[in-house]
C-alpha cells in the first residue's frame, strides 16, 4: 500500500468522523424540540414535586442545553447511551445489545440470497439479451423493486402464514422457546428460529435482488464489448467459459461496492420489514420507540443506525479506492 | 437514484457517463430532449400514461368515489355494513340476506368503510407527495449542484460535506422522526424528503456543471461581462435541466415509496386516506388472518403502478441523456 492510499484512508476516515459528529449534533437538537414533555409518559401523576425533579435530575434533564450537550458527547465517548423510559431498570445499550443480532442476521441473510440471485441474475439476462425471457426477468425485477416492501410481506404473510398455515407469521420465536435460548449461540442453532426467519428473508432478498441484477446485468453488457473478451471468444473458449471467468469477474467489482454500502443503508430501512413480522430487530424497536416518546432509546437506536450506514460507506469507499487505483487518484485530488 | 448511484460511493456518477449536450436556446434544448425521451421510449410513454390517468382520477375523486371514504356505512336496517365482500367474490344472495343496499366493488373495511372510495381519494396524497417531494428535491439538488460546482473552492468544500452528511443519516428513521415531532400532515414526508434526497441530484449535477464551465460559450459569456449568477441561471443551468428531469421521475417514485411506508408505520395524518394508511388499517385489523386479499391487494397495486410509472420514465431520460448507458 502507497503512502498516498495510507493518506487517502486516514483523510476519509477523519471526514467519517466529521460526519458522525454533525449527525450526533443534529440528533442532539432533534430530540430536543420533540413538542411532547419527554417527562410526560415517565412521572406519574401522583409523584411530588420533589420526586420530579429529582427524576429530571437523573436524566440530567435540568441543566442548561449547552451542559447537557458536552454530557451527552461524553456519554456517547463512553458509549453509555442512558437509561430508556420505559424498560425500568434496562439501559438503551441492553435493549439495542439485544435487537441488533437479530438485525444482523435478517439483513446478512438476505443480503447473500439477493446478491447470489442477483449476480447469477444478471449474468443469464445478459446472456439472454434481446429475447423475451430478458424482458419478462428485468420487468419482474423492476416490479419488485417498484412493490412496498411491507405490502409484498402482508401478501406472503395472508398466503404462506394464514392460508395455507405452514410458517409461523411474526417474531422470531414462541415465547416458551425464546427463553430457553441463553446464548446468540443456542438461538443460531434453533430450527424454529430460521423457520421464524423465512418469510421476513424472503420479502427483504425479493427486494434487495434488483440491485445487483440490473446492476451485473449492464456492466456485463459493458465488459463483454471489451476487447480481451473478444479475445477468448476467437481463442475458441466456450461462451460460457467466456461469459463466467472472463466477463462476470470483471463486472463483479462494482456489485462488491454495491453489496458494502447495501448492508449499511439496508439495516436503517429494515424498519418497515421488521414491523410487518414483528422481528425484534432496531427498526422496530425505533419505532416502538418514537411511538412511545422514549426519547433515549429513539435517539440511541438512530445513532448506532447511523454509526453503521457511517461506517460502510467508509469501508465501500476504501475497498473501492484500493480495487480501483484510478479512483482512489482521483478522489484525492477531489478531495485536496 | 439510478441504478449506477445507488451502486456507487457517495452517489457519485458512473465514471463513463458523459452527457450529451445540446446546442440553441434552452426552452428549445428542453423540448426536443423530452419530445425525445417519449418518442423513443415506449416504457416512459406508457409511465406518463399511468400518471395522467392516477391525475385524472385524483383531480375528480369526489366525483369518481361513489361513497366518503371515512364514512362508515349502513344498511337500510341502520346496521353497519362491517367486512361486506366484493359483490363479485360473495355468494350470490349474500347481499340480499345481510340487508346491504350497494354492492361493493372492493367491499368494505372492518368498520365500514367503502374500500374502492379510498382507493379512489388514495391517489391524492400519493401523486401530492410525490411531485412535490420531486419537485423540491430537484429544485435542491440542481441549485446545490450548480453553486458547488460553478464556485467550486469553499462553497464546494460546504455543499459537499453537506452532502456527506445527508448520505449518512438514515433516511426512514430520520422520516419518522420528523414525521412524529411535527404536527401530522403529509407535508412532513416531503419536507424529510427534501432535507435528505438533493444529495444525489447535487452530486451529478455538480460534476456535470464542472465540465460545462470550461466550455467556450461559457468563457464567451464571461469575457462579455455577465455576472455569475447569470452564468449560472442562463447560460449552464438549461443544459443540466433535463438532468434534474432525470432525477425528478425517480425521485417521484421514491417519494411514492416512502410516503406509504411512512403511513404504514403509522406516522400519517389519520384523517388524510392514502394507499399507505388503508394498508395500515388493514394490518391493524386482522385483515390478514381473515384473507381479505380484496382490501390488501389493490392499494399496493396502486403504489406499485405508480411508482414503477417514475421509473419508467426515469429510465427513458437516462437513456436518451447518456447513449453511453443506453442498454441498461
Amino acid at each position: 500500500m502507497s503512502r498516498g492510499v495510507a493518506f487517502y484512508i486516514l483523510g476519509r476516515f477523519l471526514q467519517s468522523v466529521m460526519v458522525l459528529w454533525i449527525i450526533v449534533t443534529m440528533l442532539f437538537l432533534l430530540f430536543r424540540l420533540a413538542p411532547t414533555n419527554p417527562m410526560a409518559s415517565y412521572i406519574d401523576t401522583e409523584f411530588t414535586e420533589e420526586q420530579e425533579a429529582a427524576i429530571m435530575a437523573r436524566f440530567g434533564l435540568d441543566k442548561p442545553l449547552g451542559e447537557q450537550y458536552i454530557i451527552y458527547l461524553v456519554n456517547l465517548l463512553k458509549l453509555d447511551l442512558g437509561d430508556t423510559f420505559h424498560y425500568a431498570g434496562k439501559s438503551v445499550l441492553d435493549i439495542l445489545g439485544n435487537d441488533l443480532p437479530n438485525t444482523i442476521y435478517l439483513t446478512l441473510t438476505s443480503l447473500l440470497l439477493a446478491y447470489a440471485v442477483g449476480v447469477l441474475g444478471g449474468i443469464v439476462m445478459a446472456a439472454m439479451r434481446g429475447r423475451m425471457i430478458e424482458r419478462v426477468g428485468t420487468t419482474f425485477t423492476l416490479m419488485t423493486r417498484a412493490a412496498p416492501q411491507f405490502w409484498v410481506g402482508m401478501l406472503l404473510l395472508t398466503f404462506f402464514a394464514f392460508q395455507l398455515k405452514l410458517l409461523p407469521s411474526s417474531g422470531i420465536g414462541p415465547p416458551m422457546v425464546r427463553y430457553r435460548w441463553e446464548t446468540e449461540w443456542d438461538k443460531l442453532l434453533s430450527p424454529v428460529f430460521w423457520r421464524h426467519m423465512i418469510l421476513p428473508t424472503f420479502t427483504l432478498a425479493l427486494y434487495l435482488h434488483g440491485l445487483p441484477l440490473l446492476l451485473m446485468r449492464s456492466n456485463m453488457l459493458e465488459v463483454l464489448d471489451q476487447d480481451y473478451v473478444t479475445m477468448s471468444r476467437l481463442a475458441g473458449y466456450s461462451e460460457w467459459r467466456v461469459m463466467i471467468q472472463t466477463a462476470a469477474r470483471n463486472a463483479m467489482l462494482p456489485v462488491l461496492t454495491a453489496l458494502t454500502l447495501g448492508i449499511g443503508y439496508s439495516i436503517g430501512g429494515n424498519v418497515v420489514i421488521e414491523h410487518v413480522f414483528s422481528w425484534p430487530g432496531l427498526g422496530r424497536t425505533l419505532v416502538r420507540a418514537v411511538q412511545q416518546a422514549d426519547y433515549p432509546l429513539a435517539q440511541g437506536a438512530f445513532f448506532l443506525i447511523a454509526v453503521i450506514i457511517v461506517f460502510m460507506n467508509f469501508i465501500a469507499d476504501i475497498l473501492y479506492s484500493l480495487l480501483d487505483p484510478r479512483v482512489g487518484a482521483s478522489a484525492q485530488a477531489q478531495v485536496s | 437514484m439510478t441504478i449506477q448511484q445507488e451502486a456507487s460511493v457517495r452517489g457519485e456518477p458512473p465514471r463513463k457517463a458523459t452527457m450529451q449536450f445540446r446546442q440553441g436556446s434552452a426552452l428549445r434544448q428542453l423540448w426536443e430532449t423530452n419530445l425525445e425521451v417519449f418518442q423513443r421510449d415506449k416504457m416512459a410513454l406508457f409511465g406518463l400514461f399511468i400518471f395522467a390517468v392516477f391525475t385524472i382520477v385524483a383531480v375528480f375523486a369526489p366525483q369518481i368515489a361513489p361513497n366518503d371514504p371515512l364514512e362508515p356505512l349502513k344498511n337500510n336496517e341502520g346496521d353497519w355494513i362491517k367486512d361486506a365482500m366484493p359483490y363479485w367474490l360473495a355468494e350470490p344472495g349474500a347481499d340480499v340476506a345481510k340487508g346491504y343496499t350497494n354492492s361493493f366493488l372492493l367491499g368494505t373495511t372492518n368498520i365500514g368503510r367503502d374500500i374502492y372510495s379510498q382507493l379512489i381519494h388514495g391517489s391524492r396524497s400519493a401523486l401530492l407527495v410525490g411531485f412535490s417531494a420531486a419537485a423540491a428535491v430537484a429544485v435542491i439538488g440542481t441549485v446545490v449542484g450548480l453553486l458547488a460546482g460553478y464556485y467550486g473552492g469553499w462553497v464546494d468544500a460546504i455543499l459537499m460535506r453537506a452532502a456527506d452528511v445527508a448520505f449518512g443519516i438514515p433516511f426512514i428513521p430520520f422520516i419518522i422522526v420528523i414525521s412524529a415531532f411535527l404536527d401530522p400532515s403529509i407535508w412532513n414526508v416531503v419536507v424529510a424528503m427534501a432535507a435528505l434526497l438533493w444529495r444525489d441530484t447535487g452530486r451529478v449535477i455538480r460534476s456535470q456543471v464542472l465540465v460545462i464551465k470550461e466550455q467556450a460559450f461559457v468563457s464567451a459569456a464571461r469575457v462579455s461581462g455577465a455576472s455569475n449568477l447569470r452564468i449560472i441561471f442562463v447560460y449552464i443551468a438549461p443544459s443540466i435541466l433535463p438532468l434534474s428531469f432525470l432525477y425528478g421521475s425517480f425521485a417521484i417514485a421514491w417519494a411514492i415509496l416512502t410516503e406509504a411506508s411512512v403511513s404504514f408505520l403509522g406516522f400519517s395524518d389519520p384523517d388524510t386516506i392514502s394507499w399507505g394508511f388503508m394498508l395500515q388499517d388493514a394490518f391493524n385489523s386482522l385483515a390478514l388472518s381473515r384473507e381479505a386479499f380484496y382490501w390488501i391487494v389493490p392499494p399496493g397495486l396502486c403504489i406499485m403502478l405508480t411508482v414503477m410509472a417514475g421509473f419508467f420514465i426515469g429510465r427513458g431520460y437516462e437513456e436518451v441523456l447518456f447513449p453511453r448507458l443506453r442498454r441498461m
